[in-house]
């Protein structure tokens, strides 16, 4: 059904560029996406009126910032219109949705060049307020409507999985301690400093069993990728990135009529058919950004992507094997934990973290040779899931 | 959540005052909430409603202890996933005793709860919450 | 025969001890636990109130009702001097609930403590009248109390639920007498948070003289005395009240002891003399006679005659006794009572 045969020509990334993500109080939603954009059309060596359509992440303008409308807004500051501008939503992944969406556009040969980008501009308003806008990523009438919250939600799965599993509270806070580790070596990343488990596990509860230091900030931030064909890529960059294959499942949207909580479907669904239409396996993939909202999330993440068994995830974390230097390098940005999350633009912004490691140009945190990339962006508990593969062009 | 309008929680009131689903006659799956098409059997189903007897147990749980917006009073409280015996998972509060007493596996059921108000002057939304079953006599 | 056909009720598990109220306002609590006679009241949870109490007096009532579909009940009155909305039907609610709708009559009914017997006098009537089979009355209260005053030590909250109807019945009502006066004891202008009362003005002139003149009014009625009951149920604002208006009336106190609940959770207002009689009704047997009156301030009383049937041994098991939710306790501290009733500003509630 999905698979390469539909589509006409490969896709390659040309052009990258991203705010810092953090709490920008001087710069508003406007500000952030331009600087993110005009990065990747600099990079790209174009004046910006080649790009023919935009495909904008943008999870709530809405209740941010009383803005809908988002994608034109971008188009119309970046000076680009007429060029048509669509907002994508997805909860968490309406980065990682709008970039399979951008791809589409390419592959199927509509367009020629494209700006994916996402955008989330979140500390305008209160955090009771910017709670309650992410719970809208949870079934509001069923789930939310009780008084559950988003990292109660999680909260959830990470105690049916230590139930299930015998995960310690100790091995839980590994990962944490090991993205605000890869963050020091990020001059983008929201939190930059080096934590222990011991600062993990002391940390205030935000909903059982999960502390601040198992949760994601609230980040402002932008990010923004240009997509062309495969075959004239070399217009814009000696480096392309090939997007090998960009895959989408969707699951329920409540955690209680999944399957089985501690197992993201979306997640699986959409593996399977990205390693598929990129013929590698999991043991190919030589750097991962997946989706750490909450340090659990990544657990389940290596499980579901096809990286070790079911209840597993926590070994991998031994003797280093998921830093960069390890031989599976996980969230080298400092994933959504350490690096940000601005909810829009996350997905953008693993993406352009592989791309950077696939060219070489990771500085301190890289992963030598890395020749291939898996990025991996969640909506909501595991509602949406998108699988992205990167590979470095010839 | 969004300050909505009267008529979004009236719709709902079958289901938050007497947990009254729907089974799928068909593949006798249960549902709760109601669902009108059976998503294992779409048009082919037959969906009839169902009450709930309210006796579960707590299929996995946390502590709130950052409110959203309108739960402020009540922090900190159980959030759950409660198993009934007819087979759904619900999410609901449990009440009655204390975030420690909780556990995996702990029988529980219904009782009638405030579940939120809007603000001082709107209407108050009374609806399900689960509580320890056959509570036993505490020790003094 | 217009009788009661079942029962239930509902305690909150939560109490507060007289101890823990005197500690926080450095009053001897010896002088209030044997003054009132009440050693720890209920206390309603942040998230009950007297629709919710209702409800689940209600349910444990129909659990007793067996064989009877809630749509059979034509009427719905539910009692309380704490309804939380100053408009909008309580009863409305319960009868939803309850799956009672839409085919019957919901009000609800005030006049602070007697509002649920007044609920199953309305019963009475339209059941007696053939306008409907069952009806069911709701005596439902989270009560106030101004911090530091001594109603602090009584204020509990509780609820209790009667179905009133002609056939099956487990007591039947021999008869019922009111009294009624315009007596200013104890009330609260609308807008004002805690109500007031009038110190010892709420003895003789009020409870007393209703209690009293209300109980004698009914036994001169149907020709009874003392001797012909079994058991006495009385409204208990505290423990000592009933037990001088027992021995005003000749009632011996073995008679009103075993519904002397205020004693360990307090006075439920509306509920009071409705769980009381439910007490009774968990142990009765058949040819029990038992006198229930009530007391509203304001004032009025209605007073009962009931004679329990056969029948009641096949209900009795059915629904959480009243000394199960006695015992079913857990103690909060001041604090964590004053959370619980909303008591500090900026509160939601």
């Amino acid at each position: 059904m999905n698979g390469s045969d539909g589509l006409r020509r490969r896709v390659a990334i040309v052009g990258i560029g991203s705010t810092t993500f953090g709490e920008h109080w001087d710069k508003g939603l406007r500000d952030l996406a331009l600087e993110a954009s005009l990065k990747a059309v600099e990079e790209a060596g174009i004046k910006g009126k080649e790009i023919e359509s935009f495909y904008v992440g943008n999870m709530s303008g809405g209740m941010f910032l009383g803005q809908e409308h988002v994608a034109a807004l971008v188009a119309d500051f970046l000076g680009l219109k007429p060029a048509p501008a669509v907002r994508v939503e997805a909860a968490c992944a309406s980065g990682g949705v709008a970039l399979r969406q951008g791809y589409i556009s390419v592959a199927s040969g509509l367009y020629d060049l494209v700006a994916v980008g996402g955008v989330e501009k979140m500390t305008d308003v209160q955090g009771s307020l910017a709670a309650t806008a992410l719970a809208g990523a949870m079934d509001t009438e069923w789930e939310a409507y009780f008084g559950a919250t988003f990292p109660g939600i999680y909260a959830m799965m990470a105690h049916r999985y230590m139930h299930n599993y015998g995960l310690s509270r100790e091995a839980l806070a590994e990962v944490a301690v090991k993205n605000h580790f890869h963050g020091s070596f990020n001059p983008q990343a929201h939190f930059k400093n080096r934590i222990t488990v011991d600062d993990v596990i002391g940390s205030p509860l935000v909903a059982d069993p999960l502390r601040v230091y198992d949760c994601c900030p609230m980040s402002d931030g932008a990010a923004c990728l240009l997509l062309a064909p495969l075959e004239e890529a070399r217009k814009y960059t000696d480096t392309p990135i090939i997007v090998e294959a960009c895959s989408q499942a969707s699951d329920s949207l409540s955690l209680f009529d999944r399957g089985d909580i501690c197992t993201l479907e979306a997640t699986r669904e959409a593996a399977g058919q990205a390693f598929s239409q990129a013929k590698i396996s999991p043991r190919e993939v030589d750097v991962l950004e997946v989706h750490d909202c909450f340090t659990i999330a990544e657990l389940l993440a290596l499980e579901d992507l096809g990286f070790c068994r079911k209840g597993e995830a926590a070994s991998l974390y031994k003797e280093g094997q998921t830093y960069f230097g390890g031989r599976l390098p996980v969230n080298t940005d400092g994933g959504l934990k350490a690096g940000g999350h601005a909810v829009g633009a996350t997905g953008i912004k693993q993406a352009i973290e592989l791309v950077k490691q696939l060219r070489g140009d990771a500085g301190g945190r890289q992963v030598k040779g890395a020749e291939i990339g898996l990025a991996h962006n969640v909506g909501g508990s595991g509602a949406t899931a998108v699988v992205t593969i990167l590979r470095r062009g010839g | 959540m969004a300050m909505l309008g009267v008529a979004s929680h009236w719709r709902r009131y079958r289901e938050l005052y007497t947990l009254k689903g729907s089974r799928c006659a068909k593949c006798g799956q249960a549902f709760f909430p109601v669902r009108r098409i059976c998503p294992n059997c779409r048009r082919e189903g037959r969906i009839e409603p169902l009450p709930f007897s309210g006796r579960g147990s707590i299929y996995t749980y946390t502590v709130i202890r950052t409110p959203p917006e309108g739960f402020e009073d009540y922090i900190p409280y159980v959030v759950a996933l409660v198993q009934l015996e007819e087979g759904p998972l619900v999410t609901s509060q449990v009440v009655d005793c204390a975030p420690s007493d909780v556990f995996i596996g702990m029988p529980v059921e219904t009782c009638f709860r405030k579940i939120r108000a809007q603000n001082r002057e709107g209407i108050i939304i009374y609806g399900f919450k689960f509580r320890p079953r056959d509570s036993q006599v505490k020790q003094q | 025969m217009v009788g009661i056909v079942s029962y239930g009720v509902y305690v909150p598990r939560w109490r507060l001890k007289a101890e823990e109220i005197a500690r926080v306002w450095g009053q001897a609590a010896d002088v209030y636990k044997n003054g009132l006679m009440i050693a720890e009241k209920s206390v309603p949870s942040l998230d009950e109130d007297t629709v919710t109490m209702s409800v689940e007096a209600a349910r444990n009532c129909l659990k007793r009702a067996i064989r009877i579909s809630p749509k059979k009940i034509g009427a719905i009155y539910i009692g309380s001097e704490s309804h939380p909305y100053a408009v909008k039907p309580t009863a409305s609610i319960v009868a939803e609930a309850i799956e009672a709708t839409p085919s019957l009559t919901a009000v609800d009914m005030e006049f602070a403590c007697k509002a649920g017997t007044a609920g199953i006098q309305a019963c009475m009537g339209l059941v007696k009248a053939g306008y409907i089979e069952y009806g069911m009355a709701v005596g439902s209260d989270t009560a106030q109390s101004k911090p530091s005053d001594a109603l602090e030590y009584s204020a509990a909250a509780g609820a209790a639920a009667y179905l009133v109807g002609n056939e099956g019945v487990i007591a039947e009502i021999e008869g019922t007498y009111s009294y009624t006066k315009d007596v200013p004891d104890f009330w609260r202008r609308d807008g004002e948070r805690y109500p007031r009362h009038a110190g010892r003005f709420t003895g003789d002139p009020a409870y007393f003289d209703q209690v009293v003149n209300c109980a004698n009014g009914l036994m001169r009625q149907l020709h009874t005395s003392p001797d012909d009951y079994d058991y006495l149920v009385l409204h208990m604002p505290n423990g000592k009240f009933p037990l001088r208006a027992a021995r005003i009336l000749g009632f011996t106190e073995d008679k009103i002891l075993p519904s002397l609940v205020v004693t360990e959770i307090g006075n439920s207002y509306s509920a009071s003399s409705l769980i009381g009689l439910a007490a009774i009704l968990d142990k009765a047997k058949k040819g029990d006679r038992i006198l229930l009156t009530s007391y509203g301030s304001g004032a009025g009383s209605d007073a009962f005659s009931l004679a329990v049937t056969d029948r009641i041994q096949e209900v009795q098991a059915l629904a959480p006794s009243v000394r199960h939710y006695i015992a079913n306790k857990e103690y909060v501290d001041y604090a964590l009572y004053s959370r619980f009733r909303g008591q500090f500003r900026g509160s939601n509630d």
